[in-house]
């Protein structure tokens, strides 16, 4: 009897579910955009600066500057970045999305797959100088190889060796290392007395990530095989991960309470001189409001294992930045391009990545004094010469999570003295590896 | 008719006033109940312990939040190094904080009156009237109580937009998306509570009113909401916490201008640091407010409490 | 005229009903059904665009996620388990807690409303602001939890991690029963007052001490409030989505690894959301067959307690 009682309820819903189901998603994948509303656009920024306020402050007067020159008027919205890709992922499921928008340049074969994206073909490039303007390693972190890109490189970054110049000389370290023998050894050095020698992330999984793929290209193993399948295995991968955690496990030269930091707290550690190096990708902004004076540390390239950083296994950073890509089902297509091309122009590349402590992939912009400061100029050198992208492959995101997270666990494991071994590191490896198949 | 509410006699089961402290103790003096001293003891080793671990947080939030960042980022210590209001000044220029705060003020708002509004009315029902259904509809509506927010926030986003395409009424991005979202989380429970409430209002009550000429709806809205002021008044408090405090939803359906302050608050860990003696700062400027409001009203919730849910 | 007033008053509990049937129709029944209708589709980031092409899998999305032998399957089991144990003891501490201070505070005495209202601030404070807080204790190096325990009191040989290992799940209930056990305490001192005093003087009078009181009389006419109470807390407990996110991130340590947010995780982080909407609809039917179950069990306790 009751479940008679349920029948209309439950009929109600199937309908309306119908009715909704019917609608389907938003974006229709041949659907090439409209010129719908010529003299608007809306842009999602990224959080570059300190703060969402002070990005306002940056990007406020060049959407202005924009605006007198085309008569769009842009509204802009800067995402924190805990919440940018559920929104782009929202924007992707639905349709309804901005028309100009920032992503982080390892997600953009993920979201190329999703198809929300406007491909960068010739013409499109065409429409914003060509792409010969930008630096090739920035050209390859955007989107999947073969295809045509999902987005154009607008802030680009590398790692660097970061280094506390009173600290290495209380040492008595005369030569900031090159290699990571020397690092081990400068580590070892300035080890004591509550001081270390390196900070680390490793409750950050992004950054695990971009440290093990570096040491993984200097090992000769890439985490996965020509056909995109995961290889977190291979002798070369856990090699290169153990070296990492070895860094606290064995060296000892990583405090044990890094095992947790995810927050950035390391460069505060650095910049109040408790750890005397840092890996990072641009310190500079952060160590001044940490109240730590520019003369007060060096910078030098990631060590590679000759000492002299190069393509293969000389490599030395992943090649991170921002890219920016125009939303497939935007209501103003020529607008879009117009304002990807107006944040590409020399002269933007120059004051944005000069303001947000980047480099710009433009490569006529890079000539700027502003990029050959002690940081910026070996942070240029390794984009131009020694950076590599993280895999553009669609699934990037699940290896961040499953890999990220090992090492995470593993610099747990090593911080409450926990022995870290080849088998141990292979058995995380594996699990992760696992987790990737479907 | 205007007073018939004064003279109906006071429902014998009405909700208990919060214990006036005069009559209780004039109670004890007589009683025979007095506590032993073990007892008392118990009662106030219990008692302290359990304050100290109720405060602690908060006597930390409050004494973070006037520290220098220096103070925050390294070896905990329990008194500042010296006093500063610096993170107070600060916490409204890193984040748009009173923006924020006057999104989650109209949402949060909002959803609690809907809600209220909404639960009222079908508490009611369910109280006073035998229908076909009424099993049906109480069962399903408290079998939505477990359902995991994580199934249905894609789906109710994809509605949202789907509704926004086809009849123009922008609910993703939007606080009226958000406001319709958090009435339903209270209503439940609303519903639930208020039907006890109700049940505990004696019928003779409605039945005056329909003598001096009311509807139902006359006898709902001039007897018996009055009579049931601290249950409603308890479900309110509790909408409105469950809309203020909420995180995952706010998350993906807010933008820029609508956005509340439960994921605002993220904003002080930014990519690059995070500022500790802000973020006490800030969780403390936007805690005063549903504390304050929730314990000047705590009285109505037990009173409301008493009478609905627990009967 | 009769016929059209009494047509009106049969209608008018459903008019009553209509707006709370719509917005729970609208904002939790279709959406469920969407995500039901989306556990049986591959909906990864391929067919996000437009997930009306994305194709049917039948009963894949499931067959991955209760495989025990794959690490998916045995992921969740474990993210179960965990959840489990977890809402089992944050519900028996939080019960625990509001009961004995309920019962504490049944008399009156001197600051006793102050400790009342100290004891529901942890209710009141938002979510986000609490646990951030208590994230803040739980540091390893500058949290006060472990500067309390090595620093002052030399319990421990070494700082302990609170936020990562094992440990993790101490924080967890730690914050999860400062967080919820207020409510308990509301709920039943309530349902405390209820309680008629003349039951207490004449058990006094027949010489039952503070102890047989609390047995005889506070405790069974808690029931039927507890009946209610245990499973609310248990729901939301079981359910709880903001504490571990605040607390631990995206990635939650393996022994805090609450199955929301690990569902949470399969969906959102890796994209894959037919999957984690598949596990959703198993968490979903556990809670049902829980929630009737422990209804069936604890009402004809009830009757045969009563009769």
């Amino acid at each position: 009897m009751r479940i008679l009682r349920v029948a209309p309820v439950s009929a109600l819903v199937a309908v309306l579910a119908a009715a909704v189901s019917g609608c389907g998603g938003g974006s229709s994948p041949g659907g090439g955009g409209s010129n719908d509303s010529p003299t608007t656009l809306t842009y999602w920024a990224s959080n570059q600066g300190p703060n969402v306020e002070a990005d306002k402050k940056v990007l406020g007067p060049e959407l202005k500057k924009f605006e007198r020159q085309t008569g769009i008027k842009v509204k802009l919205e800067v995402i924190p970045w805990p919440d940018l890709l559920n929104r782009i992922l929202a924007a992707t499921t639905s349709g309804q999305g901005p028309d100009v928008l920032n992503i982080g340049n390892t997600w953009s074969a993920s979201l190329q797959a999703t198809g929300a994206l406007l491909p960068w073909d010739e013409k499109n490039f065409a429409a914003i100088g060509g792409r010969d303007r930008f630096a090739a390693p920035a050209l390859a972190a955007t989107g999947a190889a073969g295809k045509d890109p999902a987005a154009v490189p607008l802030y680009s970054l590398t790692y660097a060796l970061y280094y506390n110049k009173r600290m290495f000389q209380d040492a008595g370290i005369s030569k900031p290392p090159a290699t990571w023998g020397e690092l081990v050894a400068a580590g070892k050095k300035v080890s004591k007395d509550g001081k270390w020698g390196l900070g680390a992330e490793g409750g950050q999984l992004a950054n695990n990530i971009h440290q093990a793929f570096v040491l993984g290209k200097q090992h000769g193993a890439d985490f996965f095989d020509a056909a995109g399948k995961p290889a977190f295995t291979s002798d070369g991968a856990v090699a290169a991960v153990k070296q990492y955690v070895d860094f606290m496990a064995k060296d000892r030269i990583i405090a044990p309470g890094n095992a947790e930091y995810g927050q950035n707290q390391s460069l505060r550690d650095f910049a109040t001189g408790r750890t005397a190096m840092v890996l990072w990708q641009a310190a500079a902004t952060t160590f001044a409001a940490d109240g730590m004076k520019p003369s007060d540390w060096g910078v030098v390239p990631v060590p590679v294992p000759s000492g002299r950083p190069g393509a293969g296994r000389q490599t030395n950073s992943m090649l991170a930045g921002i890219n920016v890509a125009v939303f497939r089902n935007t209501h103003n297509l020529n607008g879009a391009r117009k304002f990807v091309k107006f944040l590409t122009s020399d002269a933007e590349q120059r004051l944005l990545n000069k303001t947000y402590g980047a480099i710009p992939p433009v490569k006529a912009a890079q000539r700027d004094p502003a990029f050959d400061r002690q940081d910026t100029r070996v942070l240029r050198r390794t984009l131009t010469r020694s950076a590599a992208p993280l895999p553009q492959i669609p699934d990037e995101a699940q290896f961040e999570t499953s890999v990220g997270t090992a090492i995470k666990d593993l610099f747990a494991d090593a911080a409450a003295g926990h022995p870290v071994t080849t088998a141990s590191v292979r058995a995380r490896l594996a699990r992760a590896a696992q987790q990737m198949a479907k | 008719m205007a007073d018939t509410a004064a003279r109906a006699p006071r429902p014998a089961v009405r909700a208990p006033r919060p214990p006036v402290r005069g009559r209780s103790r004039s109670r004890r003096g007589a009683s025979p109940t007095a506590p032993p001293r073990s007892f008392r003891w118990a009662r106030r080793i219990f008692l302290t312990a359990l304050t100290g671990f109720v405060l602690l947080p908060v006597y930390v939030m409050l004494s973070s939040s006037l520290k220098p960042l220096r103070d925050v980022s390294g070896v905990f210590r329990w008194l500042p190094s010296e006093l500063t209001v610096r993170p107070y000044l600060d916490i409204w220029r890193t984040v748009p904080l009173a923006h924020y705060f006057v999104n989650s003020l109209i949402v949060a708002g909002s959803a609690t009156v809907c809600s209220v509004v909404i639960a009222v009315f079908a508490a009611y029902a369910v109280s006073r009237y035998r229908f076909r259904g009424r099993r049906v509809f109480t069962v399903t509506v408290l079998s939505t109580q477990m359902f995991p927010g994580i199934l249905f926030l894609l789906p109710l986003f994809l509605l949202y937009v789907n509704i926004g395409n086809a009849t123009g009424v922008a609910l993703y991005g939007s606080r009226g998306g958000l406001v319709l979202t958090y009435l339903t989380f209270s209503l439940p429970f609303s519903i639930w509570m208020l039907t006890g409430y109700f049940a505990s209002v004696p019928r003779e009550l409605d039945e005056a009113a329909y003598v001096d000429g009311c509807g139902a709806l006359g006898a709902l809205l001039r007897v018996v909401v009055p009579a049931a002021v601290p249950g409603i008044v308890a479900v309110g408090v509790y909408a409105f916490m469950t809309a203020w405090g909420e995180v995952l939803f706010a998350s993906v359906m807010t933008n820029d201008t609508t956005r509340t302050l439960s994921v605002g608050l993220q904003g002080y860990a930014t990519q690059n640091d995070v500022y500790w003696n802000q973020v006490m700062a800030a969780s403390l400027v936007v805690s005063v407010p549903v504390v304050a409001g929730f314990l000047l009203l705590q009285r109505y919730l037990v009173a409301g409490l008493t009478a609905g849910a627990v009967k | 005229m009769v016929r059209f007033a009494r047509l009106r008053r049969a209608g008018l509990p459903y008019l009553l009903l209509l707006p709370a049937l719509v917005v729970e129709v609208l904002v939790h029944l279709v959406p469920m059904v969407i995500g039901v209708v989306m556990s049986f589709r591959e909906l990864t980031q391929f067919f996000l665009g437009n997930w009306g092409a994305a194709p049917w899998k039948g009963l894949g999305n499931y067959r991955v996620a209760v495989d025990l032998n794959a690490p998916v399957g045995a992921a969740l089991l474990h993210s179960f388990w965990v959840t489990c144990v977890f809402s089992v003891l944050a519900v028996g501490f939080c019960w625990l807690l509001g009961t004995a201070a309920a019962v504490f505070l049944q008399e009156n005495f001197r600051g006793r409303g102050l400790l009342r209202a100290v004891f529901l601030v942890p209710y009141a404070l938002p979510v986000y602001a609490a646990v951030i807080t208590w994230a803040f204790l739980f540091q390893r190096d500058s949290g006060l939890v472990n500067h309390v325990l090595h620093d002052q009191l030399h319990l421990t040989g070494d700082r302990p991690f609170w936020l990562l290992g094992d440990n993790s799940f101490v924080a967890l209930l730690v914050v999860a029963v400062w967080k919820t056990w207020p409510f308990a305490f509301l709920v039943v001192m309530a349902a405390l007052q209820n309680i008629p005093k003349d039951l207490y003087e004449a058990a006094a009078l027949d010489g039952a001490g503070m102890l047989r009181q609390l047995w005889r009389i506070t405790l069974p006419s808690l029931r039927p409030v507890n009946q209610v109470l245990v499973l609310v807390l248990f729901l939301w407990t079981f359910n709880d989505f903001n504490t571990p996110y605040v607390l631990f991130g995206k990635a939650a340590p393996e022994a805090a690894d609450l199955l929301s947010v690990h569902i949470y995780q399969s969906s959102f982080a890796t994209w894959n959301f037919g999957t984690g909407s598949a596990m959703s609809v198993l968490l979903l039917l556990f809670l049902l067959v829980v929630t009737a179950g422990y209804l069936l069990v604890t009402s004809r306790g009830r009757k045969y307690a009563d009769g």
